[in-house]
């Protein structure tokens, strides 16, 4: 009874409703709000990953591609189209999510290395664009991003950035769950173990990871609009390579294919730093140390690791 | 009246000729068991038939219409499962899952209806769960319906990929070794199911090692040898064939068919 209930989805989105009530509680200042509220932004993109990595099991490396593609859409949409923030948001979402379902049809033929490098190189390229079209992006200084607006409401300040991300990575994580107990969420993850064995059974294996592809790249633009929206700026450094890595590392170290593990994952990878400052210039080697022992001790991923020592324990 | 005829069927690997000329048809209910000593090429002639490879020459026919061409996750649609000689099973899935995943053909959602987990999708998970548990009844595994697919033992991995072939209500199976690395038991379990899946109206093609199981359960045989037919017919002809006994049972295959046959 414990058991199948720990493995439910309502008490999945039940703990991280938890965790979002928590924060504010005991956060000492407006600082660690925001944080918290990163965290959450970047846990939903992170999540994108979780559809297509941790359910299907196709790697990419260009994740942060898409993450760019949502936040230049917030600035670019208000200031050279006119267009209100909110509805550049949208719009900037469903365009990733075009842009992933052409470049995914002739990528995903690719399998495990080769699909890793074919991602990585379109993520390259977005970022390139970012950085060198000066005349709509800004270039390597970036550009301003308007305010968000909400049906009249001025999204501002550290509290209500942190509920609004909060309340999106809520129904991003209640829609990742939906997926990953439904016929096709069945279909995906029977396709990352054997895919021969999922086509035998009639799982358009093709059509399936393209799906999962275009999921995940409109959780990243959305997350790249939100984090857009919230910091009033934008760089390419936000589509770097390096955050694509950082995005793999997340949903691996809380736990492939957990939905409660990419947040953990995201957590990890955003507060750990932020913690670390007081070590300046042993931060990174800290960091990377934390992530090797973190993997060591735990291969499965903390969430994946925990729930299974929480089971025993109530066995 | 055959259900699925296959004529003249071809295919080489770089000059190598791995199957050539092969024909064969099977009935509903009829168990057809396709022998030959490793490398006669019955795995690629599995492959073949369920749209793995694609033949360079040949036809495969199911209920009268032309299967070459077509993907394999098209060929369950038209009414064709299979399992695999080394294990194809969801290792990160439960048991039942795995079977679910047999029944994705039967199930009416869309990706949009599944991730805005409409009502409607959860009813469907019930009705894919009832199916998937009835198979696991069948084919004795209901018990560990929840565990994890990678703990169970080889035989029953076995039987559970039959259950998943199954589930997608097939008219012809097609089972490459499912008694492979088998113990007695667990051989007399998958052959009792293998005979009970064929008087249920479904045509079953077998590759099989083990002859005794071969022998008992087989209505017709066909024996490859360097990718050729080499003889087709009831257990008794094949075994008494001097060419096949030559070619592939020698003197100890022999001695079991006879066993086997009392």
């Amino acid at each position: 009874m414990l058991k199948s209930a720990l493995r439910s989805r309502w008490a999945t989105l039940a703990v991280l409703a938890l965790m979002i009530a928590i924060v504010p509680l005991i956060a000492p200042s407006a600082f660690y709000l925001r944080v918290a509220a990163l965290v959450w932004i970047f846990a939903l993109a992170a999540l994108g990953l979780t559809i297509l990595m941790g359910y299907a099991g196709q790697v990419s490396l260009g994740h942060a591609g898409f993450l760019g593609i949502g936040a230049y859409g917030v600035a670019i949409g208000p200031t050279h189209l006119g267009l209100s923030p909110l509805l550049s948001l949208i719009l900037a979402a469903a365009l990733s999510g075009v842009i992933a379902y052409v470049v995914g049809r002739p990528i995903l033929r690719l399998k495990g290395y080769y699909l890793a490098i074919a991602t990585l190189g379109f993520g390259l390229i977005l970022a390139l664009i970012f950085q060198s079209e000066s005349a709509v992006t800004g270039g390597p200084d970036g550009m301003a991003v308007a305010r968000l607006t909400v049906f009249g409401w001025r999204i501002a300040g550290a509290m209500q950035w942190y509920w609004v991300s909060a309340g999106v990575l809520l129904l991003g994580a209640w829609i990742a769950l939906n997926i990953a107990d439904s016929p096709s969420g069945r279909a995906l993850r029977a396709l990352h173990d054997s895919e021969v064995a999922a086509a035998g059974a009639g799982v358009d294996v093709a059509a399936k990871k393209l799906a999962a592809f275009v999921a995940a790249a409109i959780y990243a633009a959305i997350a790249g609009g939100l984090l857009a929206c919230m910091n009033g700026l934008i760089t390419p450094d936000a589509a770097s390579f390096m955050h694509s890595v950082e995005f793999v590392a997340m949903v691996i170290i809380g736990g492939l294919g957990s939905v409660l593990g990419a947040v953990v994952g995201a957590a990890f990878l955003i507060v750990l730093p932020q913690a670390l400052t007081s070590l300046q210039e042993y931060e990174q080697a800290v960091l990377g140390l934390l992530i090797m022992v973190f993997m060591i001790a735990l291969p499965m991923g903390i969430v994946p690791s925990l729930r299974n020592w929480l089971t025993e324990r109530l066995a | 009246m055959s259900l699925l005829s296959v004529s003249d069927l071809g295919i080489s690997f770089g000059g190598v000729v791995a199957v050539d000329g092969v024909g064969f048809s099977v009935s509903p209910g009829e168990v057809f068991s396709i022998i030959g000593p490793n490398g006669a090429g019955k795995t690629t002639l599995f492959n073949l038939v369920t749209g793995i490879y694609r033949p360079q020459r040949g036809d495969v026919r199911l209920a009268g219409q032309s299967l070459i061409g077509l993907s394999p996750h098209l060929l369950v649609r038209r009414g064709m499962a299979r399992t695999f000689q080394n294990l194809q099973i969801f290792f990160r899935m439960t048991t039942i899952e795995n079977v679910m995943v047999g029944r994705h053909l039967a199930e009416r959602s869309s990706f949009l209806s599944d991730l805005l987990g409409l009502p409607h999708v959860a009813r469907q998970n019930r009705l894919t769960r009832d199916a998937a548990f009835a198979l696991l009844e069948r084919v004795g595994l209901a018990a560990h319906a929840d565990a994890n697919a990678g703990s169970l033992p080889y035989g029953a991995l076995k039987r559970l990929e039959i259950a998943r072939a199954l589930a997608a209500e097939p008219k012809v199976l097609l089972l490459d070794e499912p008694a492979a690395g088998c113990n007695a038991i667990e051989t007399e379990a998958i052959d009792a199911l293998i005979v009970e899946i064929a008087r249920a109206g479904t045509a079953v093609v077998l590759i099989e090692h083990d002859m005794k199981l071969v022998m008992k359960i087989s209505d017709r045989i066909l024996v490859l040898a360097q990718g050729r037919p080499l003889a087709e017919g009831t257990p008794r002809t094949i075994r008494d064939d001097p060419a096949v006994i030559a070619a592939y049972l020698g003197d100890h295959g022999s001695r079991e068919a006879d066993r086997a046959h009392g």
